[in-house]
């Protein structure tokens, strides 16, 4: 993967495969300690303490998992090059939290990237199901809930071209703004 | 500034101009393939190609949608476009460059554009 907002993408199709129905993606930087948080964390359906051991390898999945592939290994791999971490929790039943720490400062860190678009292609592709995408640097955050936009647009769908304008812009300068760049 | 209040102003256009929508049978489907290998052969920019180009031309009957592996990884990003009444088109090696013009002749003029399908690609 080029960016790790492929990565995202990619791990958020799983959550979408378990059945969840609200999917929370985090991306948290952390300037003073070089670390980069990235969390996928989802309401579906879980995984059993074997299968979550089992995702992490490459070689056991594809056919009795079909749903868990390479995604979670690149993802680590992603992560553990950079000096940092994956670690899932999960709960059958229950939901699953996929948790990457990235040492930004390493020379093998992977780009973030458009991180927008990602959110922006999981939201109208799945518009039945919710996403909560909370953007934090250090003390400052925001936060992008269909939730909320939902309430407000009751009928209307989030894959409506203009709708998914106004939600791309809305990303981009929130995100903006939180690095330091365009304020007014 | 962006603001929910700008969202409320597009909701009440949206509600004007939105006629009755037909995701049923009568509708061109275009169905882009995001597993693993799909997602990292460049599908996201592709499927996103798609829906801008569609919004552009404001062609209406036609949604775009995501499926998993369709198992030809070699050939991702591969996307599979669903006229009703006719087969399934499956074209293969998609990019961003290659978007408009599969609108143009093929969903807008029904001309499939047989040098980028898996007939053509795949020997």
């Amino acid at each position: 993967m080029r960016e790790l907002s492929l990565n995202i993408l990619d791990i958020a199709q799983n959550s979408i495969s378990a059945g969840a129905s609200l999917i929370e993606i985090e991306v948290a930087e952390n300037t003073a300690k070089n670390e980069l948080l990235i969390g996928i964390y989802d309401n579906g359906c879980g995984m059993t303490e074997e299968q979550v051991r089992n995702v992490l390898d490459p070689f056991y999945t594809t056919r009795t998992t079909r749903k868990v592939g390479m995604g979670i290994p690149l993802f680590m791999l992603a992560a553990e090059q950079t000096g940092g971490t994956l670690s899932i929790e999960s709960e059958k039943g229950v939901g699953t939290r996929v948790k990457a720490l990235f040492k930004t400062d390493s020379i093998d860190f992977t780009p973030l990237g458009d991180v927008t678009s990602t959110i922006i292609v999981l939201i109208t592709m799945n518009t039945d199901r919710d996403f909560i995408y909370t953007r934090k640097r250090d003390e400052q955050s925001f936060e992008l809930s269909t939730v909320q936009l939902k309430e407000i647009l009751g009928e209307v769908p989030l894959n409506e071209p203009e709708i998914a304008q106004w939600m791309k812009d809305y990303i981009n300068e929130q995100t903006n703004i939180l690095l330091g760049g365009v304020t007014q | 500034m962006k603001s929910l209040a700008e969202l409320q102003a597009i909701k009440e256009r949206a509600l004007k101009n939105m006629t009755a929508r037909n995701d049923s049978e009568d509708s061109t489907r275009i169905v882009v393939g995001m597993a693993t290998c799909g997602i990292a052969a460049g599908a996201r920019p592709v499927l996103n190609a798609f829906t801008e180009e569609i919004a552009r031309r404001n062609l209406k009957g036609v949604t775009v949608s995501q499926t998993g592996c369709i198992g030809m990884c070699q050939y991702e990003p591969i996307v599979e476009v669903f006229v009703p009444g006719q087969e399934k088109v499956t074209y293969v090696q998609m990019s961003v460059d290659k978007v408009a013009k599969v609108v143009a002749d093929h969903i807008v003029n029904g001309n499939i554009v047989t040098e980028f399908t898996v007939g053509s690609v795949a020997k």
